[in-house]
């Protein structure tokens, strides 16, 4: 394969009904209206040559290079700048242009090193080439005068060079890191020749507001912004093109590579999730890949305290089915179990629920969605019939109001978030709903109409008082709701009761009522009104119950069903919503369907031969008691690090030290290999093949950028594994794998390796009466017929801040690093957050002694943790926050227990604790005293 | 700390505090078919065992829902 160039059209697409016919060069070409005369020209087959012009930009009409002349107008106007009109006739290389374009390109070559054969841009610099293009051939000014070529580089970013000398100063940079990315760090100083990009005022890449989303190193035609690996490896020759690992945003990526090795991801146009864009991590921090850390041979042990011995993969694999059978032949079929990973593709994930379900004998299957979006399976499902969000990315476009709820997209879903923050440039309004100031609150040219700066764990008590609003004052789509819904008379009798007012949810939630009664106004008469939401919903005791409060008051709004509305999870991982909807979830098969249904199981019995159990099996966290218990001996987990990410680790450790056999499949010996008698080595993104979905239902194909260095796919690892307990399972490839799901998911039944290399991507269901796939879900009617509106009560959490523990501590993640940090850690990302902080009001932290950069300790009645403090008004008081990406933090060895009532999530985001300076542990402190005791449990 | 109550008591009460304003023996049945839906047969052993011993500290509703589940 050769290295992929997309089209440029020089200016954005104009989408419209009405069309404008132009001739270019005598060759006819019909456009939609407002479409530029340079893009009309460029879909006629007619380059005209441009430097500060590209397609992801508005036009800019600076560098003056793309004239052209028109009949009956005068002069000659830039193409990027003048829309098609009716009738027009355009002539692009007449000898007044050419010479106009020479004389352009002279004066820019005057003012520029004129070292092509060693620059790392040689082959792929718009400059090189407009100047072959117009047929430069002197210039005559020579090259003595005043210029910029001995302008200091700027290396201070990890992953690319800023080398002014080689700016034309055409603001592609500048526009791209405004338009695309939303941020204005950048910006053009100076005024005339003294006219230079800077990062800031005065200030370097690194100390700037950059965000190092590779924007502006996309956006630039020449060397000045490069690639640090383009540098030092060279130009890339070939292109993969294939999806991010990181969150569930899904970007699609071109991976360039020289030989073998990977030189660059660049975002992919024609990506459905991203649309050519990227941020820090799925552009840059891909060094994780191929780091020294990575274990590529397979080990065993036969305690946790012995060493590991290297041994061969039939060993490796022969162990696990010897060991795991052994605990079934003295503990009972279901004292064994797995952990599907999100991180994994669909096809990796089926065959581990299918090695479960069919080797194992039972449905002792679980997902790392427990402990992140299992409440938008439940509450999505017992509301709308179907657990996944209901639009596609694209939908934002057209919000009027959109509602942010529990979610910081700049950080954890920036591409999205791009996308967002585009919407409220063009004049959409802004809710957000957080204990935190995110940056959406307030960031350049954005500001938020309502932050609704709730106490933690009183989600539940805001939603229901927004809904209260709308049914007491009348703005209920009362259309949308008869056509549409049931259960409506009863949820509405209950949500008007005064208990549900604003004006008490104040008392609750600290909300005042009227910011509440103006929020629920707002998005209640927004034409379209869109709900977004994230893991701040999920993680509470109440978190099933919220994502049923929320699409409860989208469809009383009537905000379902087209575009710019909808109730949308952002989901974590990048496979998140594959590895729920392959059957993760040990109560249901494959599509979301309950292990009790006769008919299901029966599907999956002629296909997999045997008798699948109609019982349930264990979650992650009832594993974990179950181990305690001494019912469940052994659990192969696939690419999670339980030992880390899952809450009141002490518990989780003394589950895993209780275990006889536990297996883990990742890239790097993670905190829970620590627990682990057999390692197998993991494949990375970049050599696999597969899919994987992301938050908005898209199916992407994951394609294989490099054999797996460890000899196999993960896919055939678990089915070796299977077949030596006896099932046999073989695939001869990943896309047989897909065509077995699509034989036994009505949702998946058109999907195919075949129909996405087709068509790029699809979102589910895909099948005979969507075989392109569903945009945005529940159009004419909800997946379960009608939506069903669900009664959700506010039920206090039971974790309570108390005179020992008086702080809440809430959780969240920070735009470098990616969860627990497996892979962020060991990229040059650790350059922006070497170390979670602890984030604390200055009230708080004055009353405790503590200043900026101390190094405090964070306690909650399960366990205790250090790290360093960062005064911050971002809390309100009473209120702390921290990351969970080092595992030296350890973060969640204080959060605890509670969960989601439904559904066992982990309640993350409450948890009593307090603050002090670090100082060694007195005994008094480490003794909770009985009012701190709410539940106990080990 | 030392185990006092199963896990499945606290989760069972939690079942219970969001479950019960259903009116009358619609919130024991919700919690009933909650249990039966989403439970591996063991925690639901264990929920029985406790109930047998005292049912200590155990919402009511639960106690009406375990009669129904068995």
């Amino acid at each position: 394969m050769t290295l992929l160039k997309e089209p440029d059209f020089g200016t954005p697409e104009r989408p419209g009904p009405a069309t404008v016919s132009v001739e270019v060069d005598g060759l006819p070409v019909t456009v939609p209206e407002g479409t530029s005369v340079m893009r009309a020209a460029a879909q006629a087959g007619v380059d005209i040559p441009k430097l500060c012009a590209t397609d992801s930009l508005e036009p800019f009409g600076s560098c003056r290079l793309c004239v052209v002349e028109i009949d009956g107008r005068r002069g000659t106007p830039a193409s990027c700048t003048t829309p098609c009109a009716d009738g027009m006739k355009v002539s692009t290389q007449t000898p007044k242009v050419e010479k106009l374009r020479q004389g352009v390109m002279e004066l820019y070559i005057s003012d520029h090193p004129l070292d092509c054969l060693t620059c790392p841009a040689n082959g792929d610099c718009e400059l090189q080439d407009m100047a072959g293009v117009v047929g430069l051939r002197q210039v005559r000014y020579g090259y003595e005068g005043e210029n910029h070529l001995d302008a200091e580089k700027d290396t201070s970013n990890p992953y690319f060079d800023f080398d002014p000398s080689k700016c034309i100063a055409c603001s592609r940079c500048v526009r791209a890191c405004g338009e695309v990315q939303g941020t204005f760090a950048l910006t053009i100083e100076g005024r005339g020749f003294d006219s230079k990009v800077s990062a800031g005022a005065g200030e370097t890449f690194m100390d700037s507001e950059c965000v190092s989303c590779g924007a502006c190193v996309q956006a630039c035609p020449t060397s000045t912004l490069q690639e640090k690996s383009v540098v030092e490896l060279g130009m890339p020759t070939r292109s993969v093109v294939t999806t991010c690992a990181y969150c569930g945003v899904g970007c699609s990526f071109k991976a360039e590579l020289r030989g073998d090795e990977l030189v660059r991801m660049v975002p992919y146009k024609d990506g459905g999730a991203n649309e050519g864009h990227s941020c820090v991590k799925g552009r840059f921090a891909f060094g994780y890949a191929t780091h020294p850390d990575r274990v590529l041979k397979p080990m065993v042990r036969d305690t946790i305290t012995d060493p590991w011995r290297e041994v061969e993969w039939d060993e490796a694999i022969g162990t696990v089915a010897r060991r795991m059978r052994a605990i079934q032949d003295r503990h009972g079929s279901s004292a064994i179990g797995a952990i599907t990973s999100s991180r994994c593709t669909n096809e990796e994930v089926y065959v581990v629920q299918k090695m479960v379900r069919a080797a194992f004998g039972n449905n002792n299957v679980d997902t790392c969605a427990r402990v992140c979006h299992s409440p938008t399976g439940y509450g999505l499902k017992q509301t709308f019939g179907e657990s996944a969000g209901t639009q596609d990315f694209r939908s934002v476009a057209e919000a009027d109001v959109i509602m942010v709820i529990g979610a910081n997209p700049t950080d954890g879903h920036p591409v999205f978030a791009s996308r967002m923050k585009r919407r409220l440039r063009e004049g959409a309004k802004l809710i957000v709903v957080d204990p935190r100031r995110i940056d959406l609150v307030r960031s350049p040219h954005i500001e938020a109409q309502h932050h609704l700066q709730l106490r933690p764990s009183t989600n539940v008590a805001v939603v229901n008082a927004m809904a209260h609003v709308v049914v007491t004052e009348g703005l209920v789509d009362r259309s949308f709701v008869d056509q549409r819904c049931e259960g409506f008379d009863e949820w509405a009798e209950f949500i008007a009761r005064p208990e549900n007012s604003p004006e008490v949810a104040e008392s609750i939630t600290g909300v005042p009522a009227e910011e509440l009664r103006a929020a629920a106004r707002l998005y209640a008469e927004a034409p379209n009104g869109a709900i977004y939401y994230g893991l701040g919903v999920t993680e509470h005791s109440q978190g099933s119950t919220m994502v049923m409060g929320m699409a409860n008051l989208a469809m009383a709004c009537g905000n379902i069903g087209r575009d710019g509305v909808g109730v949308n999870p952002l989901r974590g991982q990048n496979n998140v919503q594959g590895s729920c909807d392959m059957g993760s979830f040990p109560h249901e098969l494959p599509g979301y369907r309950h292990v009790s249904d006769d008919a299901v199981r029966t599907v999956f019995e002629n296909l997999w031969g045997g008798t699948l159990l109609a019982e349930p099996g264990l979650r992650i966290p009832n594993m974990f008691d179950a181990a305690i218990d001494g019912t469940f001996r052994g659990l192969f987990v696939h690419g999670e690090d339980i030992a880390q990410s899952d809450p009141n680790l002490k518990h989780v450790t003394a589950a895993l030290e209780a275990m006889e056999l536990v297996v883990v499949q990742d890239l790097f010996l993670n905190e829970t290999a620590k627990f682990a008698h057999v390692f197998l080595p993991g494949a990375s993104f970049l050599e696999k093949d597969g899919t994987f979905t992301n938050a908005e239902r898209r199916i992407n194909r994951v394609r294989a950028v490099m054999k797996p260095k460890t000899g196999k796919h993960e896919w055939q690892i678990v089915s070796e594994i299977a077949t030596a307990m006896g099932y046999p399972m073989s695939y001869d490839h990943p896309s047989r794998i897909m065509d077995e799901i699509a034989s036994v998911t009505p949702t998946f039944t058109g999907v195919s390796f075949e129909v996405l290399d087709k068509l790029g991507s699809v979102q589910w269901p895909c099948n005979e009466s969507a075989p392109e796939g569903t945009p945005i879900m529940h159009v004419d009617e909800f997946v379960r017929g009608k939506g069903k509106f669900v009664v959700t009560a506010f039920v206090p959490t039971n974790e309570r801040s108390t005179r020992r523990f008086p702080l809440v501590l809430t959780t969240g993640r920070i735009l470098s690093q990616y969860n627990v940090g497996a892979q962020t850690r060991r990229t040059g990302n650790v350059a922006w957050h070497p170390e979670d902080i602890l984030e604390l009001h200055p009230h708080d932290a004055e009353v405790r002694g503590i200043t900026d950069g101390d190094l405090v300790t964070l306690a909650s009645r399960v366990g205790q943790t250090t790290l360093r403090a960062e005064i911050s008004d971002r809390m309100p008081t009473g209120v702390v926050y921290t990351t969970f990406h080092h595992p030296v933090t350890g973060a969640n060895v204080v959060t605890t227990e509670n969960s989601d009532w439904a559904t066992n999530c982990p309640e993350y985001k409450v948890t009593a604790v307090q603050v002090g300076l670090a100082r060694p542990l007195q005994q008094a402190d480490a003794e909770p005293t009985s009012d701190d005791l709410v539940t106990v449990v080990d | 700390m030392t185990a006092t109550v199963p896990p499945e008591s606290r989760m069972a009460n939690d079942i219970a505090a969001n479950l019960r304003h259903l009116p009358g023996e619609q919130a024991a049945e919700a919690i009933a078919g909650h249990i039966g839906r989403f439970w591996d047969p063991r925690m639901r052993n264990r929920l029985y065992v406790f109930v047998d011993a005292g049912a200590d500290g155990l919402d009511p509703l639960v106690v009406a829902a375990v009669k129904l589940l068995r």
